[in-house]
């Protein structure tokens, strides 16, 4: 088929580009649609079809509705702690200082969030959350949509941003970024589905809003289309992505089809139970129990089966006890889990337990940036803002989240910073920042991984290689780690570059060739594992979600730090965490137990 | 073995579409319609369809099972199987662009022309809006829709007039923001509906209350927007109480 160059595909220019249709894109987009500038977001599916869509539980936020005394500062010690203390205190600052005007935004949105009785907001208990700096008990700070609440949050955003006007390129791929000779960042190629057009998208601002990458593992919450699209693209465009050894494994998916079961359900009273019916998470976190933070509780779990008390003919899962809480709770509180348990685990969670298994959930490494989304490289061990190219929302690492994210944190996440985004990118372009063009080469190599998949003749079948890939990273990588293991995983990921780069695109079809699509796909989703795995071998500590054997515990002499992974090296450096909030005394960091 | 027929089209080489059997080992496990597809594909990359969530929530892979609209991904093959066989065709009623993917233009103008979105143009306060317990209960049932059109794409008066008729999808969501509280927009909403082919092309033939996979009820809604448009002085009622909030 035709080779594409810069001469014979168009150019669409924008003054700022979103890839991503889900929560923190949207909610940029919501931003930018007021400015008057010329923006597009770029969607490989429609925007409601986004992984926001299946987040449940709510959104983490001290609007003092629950509490009428909750602070914020409460919610920041809870999220600097969760972070096992390489969160970004000035970050975690600004999402939790700024996050009720946030929340107050999408209610005055239309969010049909749940309410108390007084009409306000209702607010739930999640895991890792307390009063007053840890010392006054469970917290209940999550506010919630029923059990729907990233459902009726992104749908909310599409609706505003209906009635905003903004441009959506719905169905359009995002390939690769395109780079002029500054190395500053000039916009994407990208196709549309539909027609299988190419096109040379060109902005001065391109907002990488395209979430997490869950599927490097075989057994995820994730949706599908949760691959890694733009950190993919910034990786092998050589920028650098920062702590990709934490990912956390969710206590509760659905064993056996990986559906996320809210942590609210333990936050209404559901807990976890072994094969002999004990509530085992009393014996790991005598305080917070089963609302420890999901790390600690996920890790419990896996003990626990690996010690004989799991449950099933194989021992291999856990119990999630709700019948207690009755049908009333259930149906009010949980509709969605009582759905999603009876379709996926063939459980009326009313009447009998649900199977669940730590399944890997969400990455709280991405590409590093500032809280105005500014992506960041580093130049001989100094930081340094990449000229054109931004970040948000799970894609990246800005950093609120460390080492581990606390249960509602990533919605608060996704709106506080695509809002933070959209501001700081309306300002900038407004008062002349931009960047320079891109000459025909550029954009020719940014053709190259489409053209040359395009061109395949032979080579390896896509399903087969992801499932290596992805077994891989489950068997080396997963809730604990071991570094002779992840040695044969780091040796192993070598073979499948090989073959990545090799992939056959056996139909060249144009119109909707979803095949295609897995393919180059299947190349993001590489790139976000082996950074993962060097990561995960090279940090030679226990911290948050990254728990090995052979270094059991935290080290905070050599580790207290962000790892920053270099693509082009293959080597990870350390970057500072920063402990200088601007409002409140620094959080030091203290033994983490709850 | 089964076999799965599956409606083929695509546009660059097709001129007509047809019909393909795969025939696949019947899998041990009772797995979903949207894994089993993924195996054909396995098999056969070029078949194409649309997916995301693999849960439910997103609304994607509604398409035509067996003569009923449905989601793939939250439908047992169990279910499916008839006669060892399976039918899966495109949603009816929309332009195909290839195999079991449509062209859902004309079902999203619909559902941006009644507005999707809360109308208040009163000043909000520093906090938020404030919505009884029983206000808020009015809107379940209603706002949990995924847009995946397997309602609008089963009815008749929608295969009829899919640009005059709003459909059950998008009714469903115009009555979402009647029923809200905090929505001040009530008359002009009715009045936005009350041509002859907006709501009253709904001949109440209840297809979308029988395909839908949330377990929705627009025909529900859609009776009370025509009951609300039908009673004047109900509707001078909702004016009033509009005023108040």
């Amino acid at each position: 088929m035709e080779t594409y160059n810069s001469s014979n595909i168009k150019t669409l220019e924008f003054d700022a580009l979103i890839i991503g249709g889900g929560g923190s894109g949207m909610r940029t987009s919501l931003e930018l649609a007021k400015s008057g500038l010329k923006t597009a977001v770029v969607s490989k599916v429609f925007p409601t079809r986004s992984h926001t869509v299946s987040a449940q539980g709510g959104i983490t936020c001290a609007i003092a509705s629950a509490d009428p005394n909750d602070d914020w500062r409460w919610h920041m010690y809870d999220t600097v702690k969760g972070s096992d203390y390489i969160g970004d205190q000035d970050a975690i600052e600004y999402m939790c200082s700024e996050g009720p005007k946030a929340v107050f935004e999408l209610e005055h949105m239309g969010l049909p969030f749940s309410r108390f009785d007084n009409g306000r907001i209702y607010q739930r208990p999640f895991g890792g959350q307390s009063k007053d700096f840890g010392k006054g008990g469970q917290a209940a700070r999550t506010c919630a949509a029923a059990d729907r609440t990233g459902h009726a949050l992104l749908h909310t955003l599409y609706q505003n941003n209906i009635k905003e006007g903004s441009n959506f390129l719905n169905e359009w791929f995002a390939v690769d970024l395109v780079l002029n000779q500054a190395k500053e960042v000039t916009g994407v190629i990208a196709f549309s589905i539909e027609s299988g057009e190419v096109a040379y998208l060109k902005s001065q601002a391109t907002v990488m809003a395209t979430g997490g990458a869950g599927r490097i593992y075989s057994s995820t919450t994730n949706a599908l289309i949760n691959t890694g699209d733009g950190l993919g693209m910034a990786l092998r465009a050589g920028f650098p992505a920062q702590d990709m050894e934490m990912w956390q494994f969710h206590p509760t998916g659905i064993y056996g089809a990986g559906s996320l079961v809210t942590e609210g359900c333990r936050g209404e009273g559901g807990y976890l139970i072994n094969a002999e019916g004990e509530r085992f998470m009393e014996r790991y976190a005598p305080n917070a129990k089963d609302l420890a933070g999901r790390d600690v509780v996920a890790r419990s779990m896996v003990l626990e089966i690996l010690e004989g008390r799991g449950c099933g003919e194989n021992k291999d899962h856990v119990f999630l006890k709700l019948d207690h809480l009755g049908a009333d709770v259930l149906n009010a509180k949980l509709p969605g889990i009582c759905e999603l348990s009876r379709t996926f685990a063939g459980v009326d969670p009313v009447y009998n337990p649900i199977p669940v298994v730590p399944t890997c959930h969400y990455m709280m490494g991405g590409t590093p940036t500032n809280i105005h989304g500014q992506a960041y490289t580093q130049s001989n061990g100094v930081d340094e803002i990449v000229s054109g190219l931004f970040s948000v929302g799970e894609a990246a690492c800005v950093s609120v989240h460390g080492a581990n994210r606390l249960g509602g944190n990533s919605l608060l996440d996704l709106v506080v910073f695509g809002r933070a985004a959209g501001i700081h990118i309306q300002e900038a372009l407004k008062t002349g920042g931009g960047v320079a063009n891109a000459d025909k080469d550029d954009i020719d190599q940014a053709l190259d991984s489409l053209n040359k998949i395009n061109s395949s003749n032979e080579g390896f079948e896509v399903a087969e290689v992801k499932r290596e890939l992805q077994s891989v990273m489950q068997n080396y990588f997963g809730v604990f780690r071991r570094g002779d293991y992840m040695e044969k995983g780091v040796a192993a990921l070598g073979d499948i570059r090989e073959k990545v780069s090799n992939l056959h695109l056996k139909d060249k079809s144009m119109a909707f060739n979803t095949s295609r699509v897995e393919a180059l796909e299947l190349q993001n989703l590489f790139e976000v594992a082996e950074a993962t795995a060097i990561a995960s071998f090279q940090r030679t500590e226990s911290r948050g979600a990254h728990a090995r054997d052979d270094f059991k515990e935290r080290d905070d002499e050599n580790w207290l730090c962000h790892s920053l992974y270099d693509p082009i090296q293959k080597t990870l450096n350390k970057r500072d965490v920063n402990f200088a909030p601007a409002q409140v005394e620094t959080f030091e960091p203290k033994v983490r137990t709850y | 073995m089964i076999d799965v027929n599956i409606y083929r089209y695509n546009p660059e080489t097709d001129k007509f579409p047809y019909t393909q059997t795969y025939s696949i080992k019947k899998p041990e496990k009772d797995i979903m319609l949207l894994e089993l597809l993924n195996l054909l594909k396995e098999q056969d990359s070029s078949i194409s369809y649309r997916r995301s969530c693999r849960e439910g929530v997103c609304g994607s892979d509604g398409m035509n099972i067996n003569g009923k609209n449905g989601l793939a991904c939250i439908t047992p093959i169990s279910e499916a199987i008839k006669n060892n066989k399976i039918e899966l065709r495109p949603l009816p009623g929309l332009p195909v662009i290839r195999d079991l993917v449509v062209d859902m233009t004309e079902f999203y103008a619909q559902y941006d022309k009644i507005k999707p979105f809360l109308q208040n143009e009163t000043q909000p306060p520093a906090q938020e809006r404030l919505q009884s317990p029983e206000d808020r209960d009015k809107l379940d049932g209603l706002y949990e829709c995924i847009l995946c059109a397997c309602c609008s794409t089963s009815c008749p008066s929608f295969w009829w007039n899919p640009d005059k008729f709003v459909g059950p999808a998008a009714l469903l969501q115009a009555y979402r923001f009647i029923a809200d509280s905090r929505d001040t927009k009530t008359a002009e909403r009715l009045e936005g509906l009350s041509d002859p082919f907006s709501v009253y092309r709904c001949h109440g033939i209840m297809n979308c209350v029988n395909v839908c996979p949330k377990d929705l009820n627009p025909n529900k809604a859609i009776g009370e927007i025509k009951s609300m448009l039908l009673s004047d002085s109900k509707k001078e009622n909702i004016i009033a109480s509009d005023g108040m909030s």
